[in-house]
């Protein structure tokens, strides 16, 4: 089975550009030009440079020594909270500004969820001298705080998502709005991968540095290129397509996605997309997402803001429907305990999105020789406000 | 009469779109009835949509309300069939794709036929999408489709998008959503030239940012007439409904003619 898509974005059934006229032009000149330009041994060059001198990579594939004497499975953490802003979004946002660079673009614009993004996008863009509109749904901008004040330390212009339920979701309408009214100057670095394509490709690319690094990190350690388990959290998918990149191939790797369950995947309060979603259309792509019978997108809920969105990338609705990639719903209260446990157990705390990768430790089997691989896609300082409120410190 | 040969007979013509199920679940049909009785010669019904991407504040604020209100594909179909007798302009069916989707594809198109609906404009839905997956279907049920050209489109792409519309060529003035509103600049002008010079067969309707009896005149001066949309819901008044329909609509036809 191959998990590229084909010309015209599709994997599988999913995927594809279902875009209005009004953007057809601009997706259009993203899918003739970003390998095009991607491939180049100059954006190569400069992509690569940044990464290393500038967000910090490699990042560390470290051996969680507690981890594994609790759980019994040898547990090594990728560690893209150490990338410079925090969290694996920058690998994606320096890839995009160069591509804007290359074709003339000179306003950036973006959504995020729990900010990461855009932090990201706003540094690149500090980086670049380039002018950055962050769209936020005004229930993130509360939940976090610290990440609104970031964007705008770095010159990025804030604006609130007033609509359904002010998240994520809100935010990728409103920034879709601003292209359709943009289309010439604007270039939209999407978030995770997402999207009409070729998003969800250039994205996946951009974040398959995190398992290149793997593969040779592992093999220092072990001796061997390959985990057993890599596991991941699931928003759009960016960093779970990232650390799954390089072995979606070999069936012998156990892809695990870890989803926000929200209150519980029946309570109605929930973010769980692959068990909850549906085929249908989100944000110019066809995907699995949470859907009445009339096909109104259901809003969806975490307490997670980079979780909280009702759909999932295409590549993903791909592996998970194909039996590929299995997904574990993680509930609020699962994933806040799993904070508590790798802060105490290894001395780092998570962001909230990647304690629901944790929280799979305890769902499955573990026996010594088996090697995991737990993709730590960010640092919780942005949480800390729900943690000192939830934890009553 | 297909709608292309009623377009060429009645031009200029004043489309009016609506939210279906706004402001009141029940004022779908007041509505269409209320918009004929005034003279518009063809009607856009637009179907609520929880994430309507192409469409500004206004068509997205009544269209979370239409949705509150309790309005599905369903209960639209019903309410159209129930006036079908007395309805004699044509009805456009505006909806996204994935609402097409769920609803089932053929039965989409059975029902829609049966409640009176003549074309169909879904603005996410790709040209080439369009021809290899739905095209077959649609013509098999006798619908219309009406495609969206802007000015990033190239002429090559407007003439594809021009024989694959059956109804009319939807041409949107500006690059923007819906509700979004300017006069004509030097750079549509150009745009709209342009269009002429491709001598189509397919009648052309101009929309977006036309929103007063000024912008539908110029409008129809490179067209065969032009849609009213965000302006239009704007002016609807609840407790008010048939009088506010009426004094927008006479604001756009009595200065016209
Ligand atoms: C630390 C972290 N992990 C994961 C995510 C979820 O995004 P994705 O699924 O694209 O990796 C986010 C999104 O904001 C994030 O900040």
């Amino acid at each position: 089975m191959t998990f590229q898509p084909t010309d015209q974005g599709f994997y599988g059934e999913y995927g594809g550009a279902f875009v209005p006229e009004m953007l057809h032009a601009n997706v259009e000149e993203l899918r003739q030009n970003y390998l095009k330009f991607s491939e180049t041994e100059e954006f190569k060059k400069e992509f690569q440079s940044l990464l290393k001198d500038y967000v910090g990579r490699p990042t560390p594939l470290y051996f969680a020594k507690r981890l594994t004497e609790k759980y019994g499975s040898k547990i090594y953490l990728k560690r893209e909270d150490l990338c410079h802003t925090g969290a694996h979004k920058v690998n994606n946002t320096i890839g995009q500004i160069l591509l804007a660079e290359k074709l003339g673009k000179k306003r950036i614009i973006a959504e995020t969820g729990a900010g990461q993004h855009g932090v990201a996008t706003a540094t690149v863009c500090a980086l670049k001298g380039l002018q950055c509109i962050v769209y936020m749904g005004e229930h993130d901008i509360k939940r976090q705080a610290p990440n609104v004040s970031r964007m705008k330390m770095l010159g990025a212009e804030v604006r609130p998502a007033l609509s359904g339920s002010k998240t994520l979701k809100d935010a990728t309408n409103e920034a879709i709005r601003d292209w359709i009214n943009n289309p010439n100057d604007t270039f939209y670095i999407i978030g995770s991968v997402v999207g009409p394509h070729p998003y969800p490709d250039m994205v996946a690319r951009f974040q398959s540095v995190i398992s290149e690094e793997i593969k040779w990190q592992l093999q220092e350690h072990e001796g061997r290129e390959n985990p057993d388990m890599v596991i991941a959290c699931v928003g759009g998918g960016s960093n779970a397509a990232g650390a799954f990149y390089h072995f979606m191939e070999d069936e012998r790797v156990k892809l695990v996605a870890a989803e926000a369950a929200g209150l519980g995947v029946d309570s109605g309060k929930s973010a769980a997309t692959s068990l909850l979603g549906t085929n249908g259309i989100l944000h110019g792509s066809r995907t699995l997402l949470m859907q009445t019978a009339d096909g109104q997108v259901i809003e969806p809920y975490s307490v997670s803001a980079g979780l909280d969105y009702p759909g999932i990338g295409p590549l993903h609705a791909h592996l998970i429907t194909s039996g590929r990639a299995k997904s574990y719903p993680i509930t609020d209260d699962e994933a806040l305990e799993s904070v508590l446990e790798v802060s105490r157990l290894e001395g780092i705390i998570p962001a909230l999105e990647t304690a629901h990768a944790f929280s799979v430790l305890n769902k499955i089997e573990h026996h010594k020789d088996q090697v995991i691989v737990v993709n730590l896609s960010g640092r919780g300082d942005k949480d800390l406000n729900t943690y000192i409120e939830h934890f009553n410190f | 009469m297909t709608i292309a040969a009623y377009i060429k007979q009645n031009k200029p013509i004043l489309n009016v779109y609506f939210t279906a199920g706004y402001p009141e679940l029940g004022d779908t049909g007041r509505t269409v009835l209320a918009l004929q009785r005034e003279g518009v010669q063809m009607i856009e019904v637009g179907m609520p949509y929880s994430d309507p991407m192409a469409d500004g504040e206004t068509i997205q604020n009544s269209s979370a309300h239409a949705i509150k209100n309790g309005m599905t594909i369903e209960l639209l179909f019903s309410q159209l069939s129930e006036i079908k007798s007395e309805v004699n302009i044509p009805l456009v069916f505006m909806g996204y794709l994935n609402q097409w989707m769920q609803f089932g594809k053929e039965k989409f198109l059975i029902e829609a036929k049966k409640a009176g609906i003549g074309a169909l404009i879904i603005p996410d839905l790709p040209l080439d999408v369009y021809e290899t997956e739905y095209k077959e279907l649609v013509e098999k049920h006798g619908l219309s489709m009406s495609f969206l050209i802007t000015p990033n489109t190239s002429n090559e792409r407007i003439k594809k998008a021009a024989k694959l519309s059956s109804a009319f060529l939807y041409v949107v003035s500006q690059s923007s959503i819906t509700g979004t509103s300017a006069g004509v600049s030097m750079e549509q002008l150009a745009y709209f030239k342009r269009i002429n010079d491709l001598s189509l067969e397919i009648p052309r309707l101009i929309g977006f940012g036309i929103s007063d009896a000024e912008s539908f005149n110029q409008a129809c001066q490179y067209a065969d007439g032009a849609i009213i949309g965000s302006a239009f819901i704007k002016a609807l008044q609840r407790d008010n409904l048939e009088p506010s329909i009426s004094t927008f609509i006479k604001s756009i036809l009595e200065t016209s003619r």
